[in-house]
């Protein structure tokens, strides 16, 4: 056995020799399959089902990349990484792109040498609290003991709330979202604290949700996007317009529904058409063909309706559009114009 | 006077041992409330016993196993499920059993797995017990196959399945029905032996990769031929070049039929007969099959590794001694799971600039490392267990270095090392679920992505009870094998 | 007799390199070596290079910047505006924390078990033989997050005392919850204070005077009750006689010290629930008492067939010889059957506590903030550091490892049987 597995190892070794130094897109290409990372599993973003398909929000993101570049939404590897695997899977190409609840810091985005290409989250660190406590704000939370997952922006964060405020409190690391709501819902800690989606999230699938209830402060900015290496832009183009084709398709009334007609032919909003193929040669600048957006948008629907699909109130996750909303709508997501 | 005796000159007929002697109560009084510490004991290891049989029994019998959602068991037992009430959540097994088995694994494809197990465990019974016949090893083999291909199933597959299974059938029913010596005068007459069993444990090692991860027939079959071109180099080159130079040239020889020749070879010949399976990458690798996939393949390429560290140790030169004995004391000084941070954060950065593999194959290049360490050791034990003696006759005889380990010394203290090897094995085993932490999908991270399903977010204790389990009973078979074993070698050298 | 032929004197040719014994081990040892340090080289060469791609230069400057992380359990005082120096020391103090408790509990536990896997009660026994089944057959990570579940999900919260569906035992001074156990904290009302050392370093520590004294007291007394021992053993030695002295050296030891505890004004700080938590007392983190208590099951369940093994290894025949010579049982136990009992346990016995230490480092997955949580888990995500901390985690884990192996073969070598 030792022989041909160092085989099998000397193989695979050569045949991605050169895979970093190679464009991604033609890497991509080449192995006909998306490396994807996202995470080991949290809840309507990333989690495997029982026939072992991947399905979320963020894994809607890699399945729209995939089906734009090999045209099939199904040509993709979920690589799960934790929060400590994640950057050096980035970095040495054993992924393509990075769609795991990360935020956008100026660190990761010049120290470790990534491209942030857009934002698909706009999310903030929250707490979690039952409302029999009686706390109201996040300032009384003063010698609480406070779960928090580790390998992520949120220890920082709360360090400098508490820090801030001049309160105490007792931080009780934990490794994942699962573990955070066991000791939570055991009262072994006071508070949850993580981005408020993951606890809306987690809330949802309470016995009881409407026990209890996430503070009103949102101590951070936690802008989550999809990530690829620093250095490859044609890719990093491709991944961050993919992202602004769910985003424009729905500002522009595209739906996976109504793509087929509005594809057909060249209709009367030359930016859809533009954007879907049927006018110019957006695709061809991009290195891909012409129906790249529609195969996109034909993955899993528009950004809309990833968000229902996956995390929106329809779910038992039960998220509101808020800051997600589209920017006619009040909310902060907006597309750069398809021209 | 003379015929009275103060003696009895018969015995007296037994009488029955008093009722508080015999039966449970004399069981009890003499195993269980002999003497008050004793009784103490006794009472409080029953309440403690109870204790937690009560706790469990409701729990675990609990009837859920159909439901498909946490919500659904919580409303079949109740609420204040997993708070000391209601009773175990089973649905989470039915539904998700298969993926804490086989990860990934295409299902279509999941028989493979199936297959290189039930193969490996025919490939060991010759090297591991002795007490299986030669023919009913064969027996096994032919039975395991044709099950195989009965299940693969197609005309042709039962056709070959029938009939591999009916030679199955006949060669077990000529090894029942003939005795150990008129099966001896048979030979004698002229009937074949059949071939030693140990030819397929050897063939294994090629055949089990190939069914894990498929692709080519030819790459397999181009590894094994390494070993025939060294072969061949060997034994033509040894005459005109003497055995030294010619074992060196055939090792170079193995070495560069492996590096550059293969893969051609490979490519060509799949190009003329393409036979091979659907490859499957060992990203989809999952659950328990990962976990015995790292163990068995760690173990295996630990032992020769382990065996050159082990002699290299042992051995009075200077520079190799310090280099054996300082990567065997930094492997064993620091924690697996350093090694496995190494293998998912820094292979890579080691690796010439662009090289890239899976992560499933730095671990299982790590965890083969820090096995050969341990693995050395435990040869180091069974070289030290061997007497003098064994060594001072080999050098009577006047056999070399290489041929004294090879024909003497090796042979009696892998034997000895045998127990040593499995309890590593074991070690190995259970160390796998460390992985998890570094983010590959063994079954205790699968636990983590099952609960992150909302069907099944809040459950904890079903799916550790589960794995608990299933590591228990390999884990508890594998070191009661090593436990015969040692008796059966104890006993071998009285 | 056998006669040594004379080295062949010809000339050096290149074969005998290979083929004459007086070359072939140089040879070979070269032949590693440059082997050796071309692997070495390439896999350096390789390092520089991935590292020059990456544009991260391998420094370890980031160790003195500030952490901006906090940590629950610390030793000494730190807080998140300290650098990743000071947090990794931290880290490593829990660590030996947990390594030491750990080695010690599962000693007991395993010296208990394992005596009573022989006992002739059937049922002590035999549970005690599924005790050992039980936790050597799965894995200890496995077992520190099932214990971990279990005080969670069974202990009350600190909530339910204060409605009074839980009370504190131990006469009101400890409390038992979910986020751990709180004990009294010894304190002192007339302090000697603390000294700095290392000013404001990362290394600083304070060490207590109390505490200095009090040691200072315990070392003296302990002293003197040698002494007085001595003197007992001469006197035996010359008149036969035996001095009552247990009184006398009980109370060298014992009086001082309290004398000098209550000049310093020595009371009991008792944890009080008051807002969230309980306040006040030394608080045992329930990441704490999970990994220690898997920890020590784990390596206990192993230390238990180790002892089982030692005492069957020393044979029958052995103590019916000291019951012979008159020894009493206890007498037979610690002159006889220990010593040789001893010999067989101890080495298997540092290899136990080695491997506990090093699965302490599986602390990560409880939450507990050991070295490799700290220094290898946060300290290394918020920097991107890679090699450095997984360089610096396994050297101070080489560094224990090292230490505990040499100070273990120390005391066995003074154990081993004296052959001559």
């Amino acid at each position: 056995m030792k022989k041909s597995v160092f085989l099998g190892a000397l193989t695979v070794a050569s045949i991605a020799a050169g895979a970093s130094a190679a464009a991604t897109l033609d890497d991509v290409k080449a192995r006909g399959k998306l490396n994807c990372g996202v995470t080991t599993g949290l809840v309507g973003f990333a989690a495997p089902d029982a026939n072992g398909k991947w399905e979320g929000f963020d894994v809607g993101v890699c399945r729209a990349v995939a089906a734009a570049v090999l045209g099939d939404a199904n040509a993709v590897e979920f690589v799960p990484t934790t929060g400590k695997t994640r950057f050096t899977a980035l970095a040495s190409g054993e992924v393509d792109m990075l769609a795991r609840n990360t935020t956008w810091t100026l660190s990761r985005d010049v120290d470790l040498k990534f491209d942030f290409v857009g934002v698909n989250y706009y999310d903030g660190q929250g707490f979690l609290v039952s409302k029999e406590m009686g706390v109201s704000s996040a300032k009384d939370l003063d010698g609480a003991t406070v779960c928090i997952q580790t390998g992520t922006t949120t220890e920082l964060n709360l360090a400098d709330f508490f820090r801030a405020n001049n309160i105490s409190y007792e931080p009780v690391p934990i490794e994942t979202n699962a573990e955070g709501q066991q000791q939570y819902l055991a009262g072994a800690c006071d508070t949850y604290t993580t981005d408020a989606s993951g606890l809306a999230a987690t809330r949802a699938t309470f016995e009881d949700p409407s026990a209890h209830v996430v503070l009103p402060e949102i101590i951070s900015k936690e802008p989550l996007g999809p990530l690829v290496r620093h250095g490859d832009n044609e890719w990093g183009d491709i991944v961050r317009w993919t992202l602004n084709a769910l985003i424009s398709a729905e500002e522009l009334g595209i739906t996976s529904t109504n793509i087929g007609e509005l594809s057909a032919a060249p209709g009367d909003n030359p930016e859809i058409n533009r954007m879907l193929g049927t006018e110019g040669n957006l695709g061809e600048m991009l290195g891909l063909d012409a129906d790249w957006a529609k195969r996109a948008i034909m993955a899993g629907g528009n950004y809309g309706e990833l968000f229902a699909k996956n995390i929106g109130e329809s779910t038992p996750i039960a998220l509101a559009r808020g800051l997600n909303a589209q920017w006619k709508d009040g909310g902060l997501i907006y597309s750069p114009p398809f021209r | 006077m003379s015929d009275m005796s103060y003696v009895r000159s018969e015995m007296l007929p037994e009488r029955a041992p008093p009722a508080s002697s015999v039966g449970i109560v004399g069981w009890a009084r003499q195993n269980l409330f002999n003497g008050v510490g004793n009784s103490i004991l006794t009472v409080l290891a029953l309440i403690l016993l109870w204790i937690v049989v009560s706790r469990l029994v409701p729990w675990f019998f609990s009837p859920t196993w159909n439901s498909a959602s946490l919500n659904e068991c919580r409303e079949i037992v109740g609420t204040g499920h997993g708070h000391g009430g209601g009773g175990a959540c089973w649905g989470v097994i039915r539904d998700r059993w298969q993926q804490l088995l086989f990860g990934f694994y295409p299902e279509a494809e999941r028989w493979r797995t199936v297959l290189a197990f039930a193969l490996l465990f025919v490939a060991l019974i010759p090297v591991l017990f002795n007490m299986i016949s030669r023919r009913m090893n064969w027996v096994l083999l032919l039975a395991v196959l044709g099950l195989a291909a009965l299940y693969l199933g197609g005309a042709l597959g039962i056709i070959v399945g029938l009939a591999l299974i009916a030679a199955a059938g006949f060669v077990g029913f000529k090894a029942l029905s003939t005795s150990k010596e008129d099966r001896a005068a048979e030979i004698e007459a002229g009937a074949k032996r059949l071939p030693n069993p140990l030819i397929f444990s050897a063939i294994f090692p090629f055949v089990a990769p190939w069914l894990l991860w498929g692709g080519s027939i030819w790459l397999p079959i181009g590894a094994a031929l390494g070993f025939v071109v060294g072969y061949i180099a060997f034994r033509y080159l040894t005459p005109i070049v003497g055995s030294l130079a010619g074992l060196i040239i055939a090792v170079l020889a193995t070495v560069i039929w492996w590096l550059v020749l293969t893969g051609g070879f490979a490519s060509i010949m799949s190009s003329i007969i393409p036979i091979g399976l659907e490859p499957v990458e060992s990203r989809n690798f999952g659950g328990f099959m990962l976990s015995i996939t790292i163990g068995v393949v760690a173990i295996a390429c630990s032992l020769p590794i382990g065996i050159v560290l082990a002699l290299g140790r042992q051995s009075d030169l200077l520079i190799v001694k310090a280099l054996c004995v300082g990567f065997i004391e930094f492997i064993r000084g620091v924690p697996l799971i350093t090694l496995l941070f190494v293998a998912s954060t820094l292979l890579n950065i080691f690796m010439p600039p662009g090289t890239n593999f899976d992560i499933i194959l730095r671990v299982l290049i790590m965890v083969t490392l820090f096995a050969a360490a341990y693995m050395a050791e435990v040869i180091r034990g069974g070289l030290a267990a061997l007497p003098t003696g064994q060594y001072e006759a080999a050098d009577a005889l006047g056999l070399d270095y290489w041929k004294a380990q090879r024909l003497i010394i090796m042979p009696q203290a892998l034997k000895i090392s045998i127990p040593g090897i499995v309890s590593t094995f074991i070690g190995v085993f259970k160390d796998t679920v460390l992985v998890s932490i570094i983010g590959l999908l063994d079954p205790l991270g699968l636990t983590n992505a099952i609960r992150a399903d909302v069907a099944w977010n809040g459950l904890v204790w079903e799916l550790y009870g589960f794995i608990a389990f299933m590591f228990f009973v390999f884990c508890f078979s594998m070191s009661r094998y090593s436990m015969y074993l040692e008796r059966r070698l104890r006993t071998d050298h009285r | 007799m056998t006669t040594i032929t004379d080295p062949h004197q010809g000339q050096f040719r290149l074969s005998m390199l290979l083929y004459d014994s007086r070359y072939r081990s140089m040879t070979i040892q070269i032949v590693a070596l440059i082997g050796f340090l071309m692997l070495l080289g390439w896999l350096l060469s390789n390092t520089a290079q991935n590292l020059a791609d990456l544009g991260k230069e391998p420094s370890f400057r980031f160790m003195f910047e500030p952490a901006g992380y906090d940590i629950n359990q610390r030793l000494l005082e730190y807080d998140s505006q300290d650098t990743h120096l000071r947090a990794s020391l931290m880290g490593l103090l829990n660590t030996l924390l947990v390594a030491v408790l750990g080695c010690i509990a599962a000693t007991i536990i395993g010296v208990v078990i394992g005596v009573l896997r022989l006992s002739p009660n059937w049922i002590i026994s035999r549970l005690s033989a599924v005790y050992v089944e039980g936790f050597r057959n799965v894995p200890v990570l496995l077992w520190i997050v099932f214990i971990m579940a279990i005080l969670i999900e069974t202990l009350p919260q600190p909530r339910a005392f204060r409605s009074g569906d839980a009370t504190m035992s131990f006469w009101e001074s400890v409390a038992v919850t979910n986020r751990g156990v709180y004990i009294p904290e010894p304190l002192f009302s007339r302090s000697l204070g603390d000294v700095h050392v290392f000013g404001a370093s990362s290394l600083r520590f304070d060490v207590s005077l109390d505490l200095l004294a009090l040691l200072a007291v315990l070392i003296a007394g302990i002293l003197t009750s040698v002494l007085i021992k001595r003197r007992a053993d001469a006197t035996q030695e010359a008149t036969g006689v035996r001095p009552r002295t247990w009184h006398w050296r009980l109370g060298v030891v014992v009086v001082p010290f309290l004398v000098v505890m209550g000049i310093l004004g020595f009371y009991l700080g008792y944890p009080e629930l008051k807002g969230f938590n309980f306040r006040g007392g030394t608080h045992l983190r329930n990441s704490l008492i999970a990994l220690w208590l898997a920890l020590s099951l784990y390596t206990g369940a192993f230390i238990a067939e180790i002892v089982r093994a030692g005492i069957l290894a020393v044979s029958k025949g052995q103590t019916e010889a000291a019951g012979a010579l008159g020894l009493r049982p206890n007498r037979t136990m610690s002159l006889v059957i220990l010593p040789q009992a001893l010999r067989v346990i101890i080495p298997p016995l540092i290899s136990n506590y080695l491997n506990l230490t090093k699965n302490s480092s599986l602390a990560i997955a409880v939450g507990y903030m050991d070295i490799t949580g700290t220094l290898g888990g946060i300290t290394m995500n918020q920097t991107g550091r890679e090699l450095e901390t997984v360089l610096l985690l396994m050297l101070v884990y080489l560094a224990i490892s090292l230490t505990i192996s040499a100070v273990m073969n120390w005391y066995n070598e003074s154990v081993k049987l004296k052959e001559r």
